[in-house]
Order: structure tokens, then sequence, then C-alpha cells
């Protein structure tokens, strides 16, 4: 049905990815739990995984691969 | 629980997920033209969107809050309720079902019944189901004001009405397609949300064998983390081993519950009676776009499926073995308690008045109103003696001494202790993400079942196509509306809530055998139908009335609880509610087979073989696979995912 849910997918994740590895880095010391900073990497994994969303929404035009 | 103060971080998070549902409501409008586009999503989503739609309207915020709740009371038995009790059913859905799901072109699953059937059992069916997905719907938004309002301090009432215009603001713009698209983005809010939780707490246990040995402690004496009466024990793998203790019968498994009812009873009845027949999450298989990919889509959801525990039990067992290491401080949240209640309780350990320690703990018991283990209580007085304690030191001694847990609030425990603003706002998120996008998938099967079959079949045959549109978007209103209603109906009474449960579950129980016998044999009439379902229902009625748990007698063998069984007669006695509730579920499905088996033959059927082709086993033509690829053969597929269960449950036997 005309939209391709991996944009809407891609592009939240994108944003939120991005958001919180910026506060990550900006707000090291708030951003650690157990010792790691876990809002830039937990933010840069989100950040990977819209992406690769984006792209496959993009390569694969209206009809995702697994239908 | 102390209210969380959220920062600007995480408010911008929620608001971004906010935004992108009703977005996508919004975009998806304009495809929005016929009442089958809105209602039924004209057959045409692709099979992973369905698939993790079908997973994600089933995974709400109850079962994630209560999953990890059972993680900690139960261990990783816990993931029974996912390896015995979804995989199977739902591998035999996709590959025995769904062809007459989808193959007789029914817009609903009562639909489905009025073709095999008649209308009689269509409206059973459907009346039944319309009022419970109000209820569930409205159970559902009354935990998550609940949570709101203790966790965050919001409004109960604002809590209720805005996270309600938010589901119906994308349900009326996009319909069904909407909802699936949202519980879509739901499924990664809620993997992605959670994962680093149990990661973190996985690392502050010290790892997965860590962890596994604290809860060996916790099985030789689950009394000390107050989750089982003193004296009670278990063999050390109790929360670790999934089969074991449960093949040891239920004395030896914190569930209570024997092998046969575990697997008949939850494994076979309620297992295949939920996946196979509720129109909740069959309907999203059947907005796929062809008979393949409607077929799959159950399996495509049981890939997750089978990994879920990992995600929402293991952070109940984190807990548990958390508990046993005191330089964590940490415990299962106790039983919730007001900040009067306890201003009142410090007051008593401060109150010199009273002369004795026994008169102070009874003062503090008194204050709380909840079990609380006196010694620790007598402690806390003598160390508030020797050197005067801080207000908030004896809260906390208060707060560690309350003999009873609040399981439910488990997961919430953990968030807050491990994430940090930022993490906090994402975790938070997929909660709240669980809750609006269930309220969503029962109001959108609600409006396809009231239209459909009740408003189409009872009220106004044969209208044309634009008013049956508009009739689903009102209805859609009409049906947040009710489930507000049910919200605060929940929040006032309580009990009429359990009842109106009960009385579900005595209706669901049986509905397995009408299927069964529906689309396997085609001698199974109507009346057969209806009489046995009437027939089921009354005997999970009756087995309730006679049965009881040993924990609802008092010394004189009589019943405490009448909502928890035996307020007829006592026959029996089971060891815990769940496996009297299992063991419901496998009398009311005999007793629906048997009597629908008999009525069938002693009446005849009104339907002819033509009329039943499609729409039972024997007189539909099989479906040639052999045109798709192997590996989107459901058999092979289904083949495939069992061999992996298996495999899960030898590992963690």
């Amino acid at each position: 049905m005309g939209l391709d849910i991996r944009w809407p997918i891609g592009l939240m994740f994108t944003l939120i990815g991005a958001l919180l590895a910026v506060f990550g880095l900006v707000k090291g010391a708030e951003s650690v739990s157990l010792g790691i900073n876990i809002n830039l990497i937990w933010g840069a994994v989100l950040l990977v995984f819209g992406v690769l969303m984006l792209l496959g929404a993009a390569k694969g035009g209206k009809t995702p691969p697994a239908a | 629980m102390q209210a969380i103060q959220l920062q600007w971080i995480d408010y911008t998070i929620l608001i971004a997920y906010v935004a992108f549902v009703i977005g996508i409501g919004w975009t998806l409008a304009r495809y929005m033209k016929t009442s089958s586009d809105f209602l039924t999503s004209a057959r045409s989503i692709p099979t992973w969107v369905t698939g993790l739609a079908f997973i994600s309207a089933n995974l709400g915020a109850l079962e994630l809050v209560g999953m990890a709740a059972s993680g900690a009371k139960y261990g990783i038995s816990t993931a029974h309720f996912y390896w015995v009790g979804a995989i199977p059913a739902m591998i035999f859905l996709a590959v025995f079902m769904m062809p007459f799901y989808y193959g007789s072109k029914a817009r609903s699953v009562p639909e489905y019944l009025k073709m095999r059937f008649d209308e009689r059992v269509r409206a059973l069916n459907s009346v039944a189901f319309a009022v419970m997905t109000i209820f569930a719907s409205g159970i559902s938004m009354n935990a998550l004001a609940k949570l709101l309002h203790a966790l965050l301090g919001w409004d109960y009432n604002v809590a209720l009405w805005v996270c309600s215009g938010v589901v119906l603001l994308y349900v009326l713009k996009g319909g069904l397609t909407s909802a699936i698209y949202t519980e879509v983005l739901q499924f990664f809010m809620i993997v992605l949300g959670f994962a680093p939780v149990v990661y973190l707490g996985l690392k502050d246990v010290g790892g997965w064998h860590s962890m596994t040995h604290s809860l060996q402690t916790v099985a030789t004496n689950p009394a000390a983390l107050y989750l089982k009466d003193a004296g009670t024990t278990y063999a050390p793998n109790a929360w670790t081993s999934a089969w074991q203790p449960v093949l040891a019968g239920p004395a030896n498994n914190p569930m209570g519950v024997d092998w046969f009812a575990m697997i008949f009873g939850l494994g076979f009845v309620l297992s295949f009676g939920y996946w196979c027949t509720n129109f909740l999450v069959v309907q999203r298989a059947m907005a796929a776009k062809n008979m393949t990919a409607a077929r799959n889509t159950p399996l495509v959801a049981a890939v997750p499926k089978m990994f879920f525990p990992f995600l929402v039990i293991v952070p109940g067992m984190i807990a548990a073995a958390l508990c046993t290491m005191p330089d964590k401080g940490y415990r299962i949240p106790p039983a919730i308690v007001s900040e009067a209640a306890y201003a009142k309780a410090v007051d008593a350990v401060k109150n010199v008045n009273l002369l004795t320690d026994v008169a102070r703990v009874q003062a503090v018991h008194d204050a709380v109103g909840k079990n609380i283990d006196s010694e620790k209580i007598a402690n806390l007085i003598a160390a508030n003696a020797k050197d005067k304690l801080t207000d908030t030191q004896i809260k906390q001694g208060i707060y560690n001494s309350i003999a009873e847990n609040d399981y439910d609030g488990v997961i919430l425990s953990l968030v807050k202790k491990y994430c940090p603003p930022g993490l906090l706002g994402l975790a938070l998120t997929a909660l709240l993400a669980s809750f609006m996008s269930g309220m969503a998938g029962n109001v959108t099967a609600f409006n396809t079942v009231f239209t459909y079959d009740l408003y189409q079949a009872y009220f106004a045959k044969g209208k044309s196509d634009h008013h049956y549109f508009i009739t689903g978007k009102v209805i859609t209103v009409v049906g947040i509306i009710l489930s507000i209603g049910a919200a605060y109906f929940a929040s006032m009474y309580n009990n009429c809530m359990d009842i109106i449960q009960l009385v579900f579950g005595f209706v669901n129980a049986p509905l397995f055998a009408t299927f069964l016998l529906g689309m396997f044999w085609k001698r199974t009439t109507g009346t057969g139908a209806f009489l046995g379902l009437f027939g089921g229902i009354g005997c999970s009625a009756l087995f309730h009335a006679l049965t009881s748990v040993g924990s609802n007698l008092d010394a004189t063998g009589h019943v405490i609880n009448s909502m928890k069984g035996g307020y007829l007669h006592v026959a029996h006695v089971f060891p815990s509610e769940m496996a009297q509730n299992f063991w419901l579920a496998a009398f009311a499905f005999i007793a629906c087979f048997a009597l629908t088996a008999v009525i069938s033959l002693a009446t005849t059927s009104q339907k002819s073989d033509a009329d039943l082709k499609g729409l039972v086993y024997s007189l539909t033509p099989k479906i040639v696979d052999n045109n798709i690829p192997v590996y989107q053969r459901p058999a092979v597929v289904g083949i495939v995912l069992l061999i992996v269960c298996v495999i899960l449950n030898l590992i963690f036997w």
C-alpha cells in the first residue's frame, strides 16, 4: 500500500540514533551506565540500523525483497 | 515508586515517536478509499510487515511487564509460554489453517464461522470478540495511565485521553494499514529499546553463568526474596531449567504445574485457541497480499517470537539474581505503599512511647498494611535506637522489609536502575508504544468485526460500500471512546474487571475445538458447533466452581475468595492458579469437542459439499507449492522452525 514502511522506520531511527549519540558525546558524564557511555554506543547502533533501513527503502523501491 | 525525572532528550525521543506514528497515519490517509482499504488493508501488505505486525499485536505492554514479572517468579520455565504456548500453534496456523481463512475470502474470523456453520455461531463469536477487545483495550489503557501517573507524575485523566487521542488520530486516518505499520515500528522500538537494558543487566550480574549460579541460591530458598512462603524449597535448577522441574511434578517447580497441563492445557488448547482463532492476530495475516504471504506471516512472526524470552523474561531473572548480591543494593520492588503510609511507619519506628519491640513491629505493620519481615523491622528499630537514623534511611529500611513483591514493577525498576537520560527516553517510548499499538490493534479488530459481522449482517444489509466505509470510521471513534470507558471502569471496579476476564477465559477455552472440527471434519454441523460451544463454556464455568487452589482454602478447608473457584464445592485442589487454568482449558476443550461431535452426528448439515469447498480440509484442493522457492514453502519453513524450537528446549532442558 503506497508507503514503504522502511522509510519512516529508517528516518525515525536515524534521527533518534543521531540524537542519542550526540547527547552521549556532549554530555558524556550523564550518559554513563556501569562505566560505559551507553548513549553514544547505542545511539550509534540505532543510527546504523536506521541508515540500513533507508538504504533498503531507497534501493528496493516500493516492494521489499521478502515479499 | 519514586517518580522519574525525564529530561528534554527523553521527551524529544517520545515526541519524535508520536510524530512518526501520526505522520504514518496521515500519509496513508490518501490511500483509504473503500471500506476494504480501511478495515482489511485491501489485502496488499508484504509478508515481513504483516509478520512483524502479527507478533507485535500480541506483544502488548502488559505482556512485557508480565513476562519480566514471571521471569523473576518462575525463571526460565516462563519461556514455555513461547516455546510450548506459541510456536507450534503459529506453525499450525500457517500450514493448515491460513488456507481456509485466506482462501475463503472471509473478511474476519466470525465471517469464516458464518460461511462454515451458520449465523448463530457467527453472532456468538462476534459479540463475544467485540466485547472482549474493548475490555482488553480498556484494561491496557488503564494500566498505562496508572503507570504514567506513578512514574512520571502525569495526571491519570490527561495521560488516558492524550494517549487514546494519538491512537485515534492515526487509526482514523490510515485504518488497519496504519495500525499494522505502527506495530512494525513498535516492534523495532521494543527490541531496540529493551536490548540495552538486558545487556546492562547481564553485565551487572556478571554474565549469564553468574546469573544462573545466583538463581540456584534463589531456588533453594525462595522465601529470602519473598517469592514463596517460608520453608518452600526447590531443586537448585528450578529457576534455570525449563523442563526438569516441570517433569519432576507440580511440587517441584515454582509454577506448580504438571507436564500434562503444560503440554495439553497450555501447549494445545490455550495456545491453539489463541493463535489460531483470535481475530486480533489472524487479521494481520489476512491483510497479506497473497496466499503465500498470508501463510508465511505467522512463520515470519515465529522467528522473533522464539527468541523473545531473552528480551522479556531474562530481565526478570536478572532481577531475582541481583537480589542475592548484597553489594548491588537491589530488591524486587515491594508492594506499593503510599507516601503517607511510609511516613506513618517511619513514625512508628521512632515512637519511643511503644515500650516493646513487638508493639513497634506491630505498629509498623499496621501503618504499612502489608506483610512485613518482622525480623528486619526489629533490627531497624534496634539500629535506630543505637545511632539515630535519618528518616530516609528508616524509610529505606521499611522498603526493604516489606515481604510482598510488586512483580509488575520489575521491568521498570531495571530501566530506572540502568538507563541514563536518553536511553531512559528510548525505553519508556518503547513501553508507551506497545501500550498504544495494543489499543490500535484492538480497535482495528473491533471495527472490522463490528462493521462487517454485526452492523452489515444484522442492522444494515446491502448498503453501498461508502456507507460501510463511513460506518467503519464512526465505529473506530466509538471503539476508542468505549475503550476509555472500559479503562475508567477498570480503575474503579477492579473486582468486576476480574470477573469479566474470568468469564472471557470460560468463553475462549473451548473455542479451538469448534474450529478444529469445523475445518477438518465436514460432518460438523452448525447446530453441533453452536451447542458444543455453549456446552464447553458451561463446562469451564462448572469446572471453576468445583475446583480451587491450595492457597485459597483456609484452615478448615473453606474457600476464601470465590474468584479463585470452588464456590459450589471443592472437588479438587490444584497447587497453583496456573495449573487450575490449564486444566480448565483441557476440560472445556474435551467437553466442547465431544458435544460438537455427538450433536453433529445427531443433526443434519444445512450445507452441501459444494458450499463447504474452500472451508473444510477434505473438500478443498490442496495448495501446490511447487512454483515457489523451497525457502518460502510454509511446510518446509514450518519444519525448520519446529526443529529450532526443539533445540532451544533442549538447551534449556
